[in-house]
């Protein structure tokens, strides 16, 4: 299928649909597509299941997401922080669901959904209430519990750079959870701050290949002088 | 003899205790002290859950970049050598036992090494984990670092723990200002005391505690 190349995020977001399952990168504000959330939250699409590490901080983006009541359910693994109260007061008035998730069984669960594993056992959470309703198993003395893979109807991801492949670079921190929800969705929508020719990118460096990505969305704005790609150095 | 440690003391004493060569996490709060006194010599690399080998100290001024954040949010530096990774990785480091040593903070540490650092288990909190399962099982050594008693004088190292679990049987020292205790198969050891003795404590505490010699 022909690759999405577009300007425009508002056109990027299109894809969701109500109910919707939607993976969103991001570890704090690294890596956040924030324009692509920020195009969600134009929309009217609701009773989405979002899957994020976080569950929104201050008053932009995914916590607005969820107070403006886009969102039926959060999995993650860190919902509480010191200015997530948006999410604070729609779970304590119903509004919102939560699924509590380890942190590396989050990452798991989600490379397991992207890469065709119907489960895995891990020691993490095992004796723990995480584990409450779980099957668990003893393997070689060492308990474990099951754990489902997670898969989205739709990624939203930042990278910092892609070429015309759909191949993504990451900088930083900020590649966290882009890589593996990229390969965990139907259709991948990844913010970049600007696309460059093939043969642009070296392909040892490929953090995501094309093949796990649909649509490519270009935001621009600032980067640091040293990722500032050749051929614009060039211009 | 001098009275307890206070945090920074402490946090030197950790750091002098972590081998040459080991791969670290220090977790959030307290912990991140420790990565004050390690020194060149020990050769010691540090890792965070949100994909960074190799963290340097936090970023001042000109060095502060939103893309390089260490697990508290923090904007941090990468040292020489460093390597970025996604979750799936970052995690399949603790995971997968891999990490020599991480430092935690805890609420309650039994007699057995179980840890409750996550959840008071309050029936109004919004349960919160982070990586802190992963990383509490995962790490070849659990190392807690806390205070030995609570605001209203109760001893945080328990028969059992009454917060809800962690991880069970992952800590293998605690680091407190009073003591240091060693957790293993045989018990509570103290390895040494500061402005107390092993008498003293056993007074204050109701888990049995085995003198180092």
């Amino acid at each position: 299928m022909p690759k999405h190349f577009l300007d425009d995020v508002d056109e990027a977001v299109a894809c969701v649909r109500d109910g919707d399952t939607v993976l969103i990168g991001g570890f704090g504000k690294a890596g956040q597509p924030v324009e692509l959330i920020e195009a969600l939250l134009r929309t009217d699409v609701k009773d989405l299941t979002v899957v994020n590490n976080n569950a929104g901080n201050g008053d932009e983006g995914l916590a607005l997401l969820i107070a403006e009541g886009h969102v039926q359910k959060m999995i993650c693994s860190f919902p509480r922080q010191s200015d997530s109260w948006h999410f604070d007061k729609a779970y304590r008035e119903g509004r919102v669901q939560l699924e509590v998730v380890p942190q590396g069984s989050l990452a798991e669960r989600i490379r397991a959904g992207g890469a065709g594993i119907g489960g895995f056992f891990t020691p993490t959470g095992y004796g723990t209430p995480l584990a409450e309703g779980k099957e668990t198993r003893v393997i070689d003395g060492r308990g474990y519990v099951l754990e489902t893979p997670i898969r989205g109807d739709v990624a939203l991801i930042k990278a910092l750079r892609a070429d015309r492949a759909g191949n993504l670079v990451y900088r930083k921190t900020a590649r966290n959870f882009g890589p593996i929800m990229a390969t965990a969705a139907a259709h991948t929508v990844a913010q970049v701050h600007d696309v460059v020719p093939l043969g642009g990118l070296d392909p040892e460096n490929i953090a995501t290949p094309g093949i796990f990505v649909q649509t490519i969305v270009t935001v621009g704005g600032p980067v640091a002088p040293e990722t500032t790609p050749e051929h614009e150095e060039e211009q | 003899m001098s009275g307890t440690l206070d945090r920074q003391a402490l946090a030197a004493l950790i750091a002098k205790d972590i081998a040459p060569g080991s791969y670290v996490n220090l977790g959030i709060g307290q912990p991140t002290l420790v990565s004050d006194y390690l020194t060149a010599d020990q050769d010691v690399t540090l890792h965070t859950e949100n994909g960074l080998l190799g963290m340097g100290p936090a970023a001042q001024g000109d060095e502060i970049d939103e893309d390089l954040i260490n697990a508290g949010k923090i904007p941090v530096t990468e040292v020489p050598g460093a390597s970025f990774f996604h979750h799936a990785d970052s995690f399949a480091m603790m995971r997968g036992g891999h990490l020599d040593v991480c430092v935690m903070g805890a609420f309650q540490v039994s007699a057995t090494g179980d840890l409750a650092n996550w959840h008071t288990g309050a029936p109004d909190a919004i349960p919160a984990v982070g990586g802190a399962m992963d990383l509490a099982v995962g790490a070849k050594e659990t190392w807690v670092m806390m205070n030995l008693f609570t605001k209203t004088g109760e001893a945080k190292i328990v028969p059992e723990c009454t917060y809800p679990l962690t991880g069970p049987g992952c800590v293998s020292r605690v680091y407190t200002e009073c003591a240091v205790f060693l957790i293993d198969d045989q018990g509570v050891t103290v390895r040494e005391t500061f402005g107390t003795t092993v008498e003293e404590l056993a007074e204050r505490m109701s888990v049995p505690l085995r003198s180092l010699d």
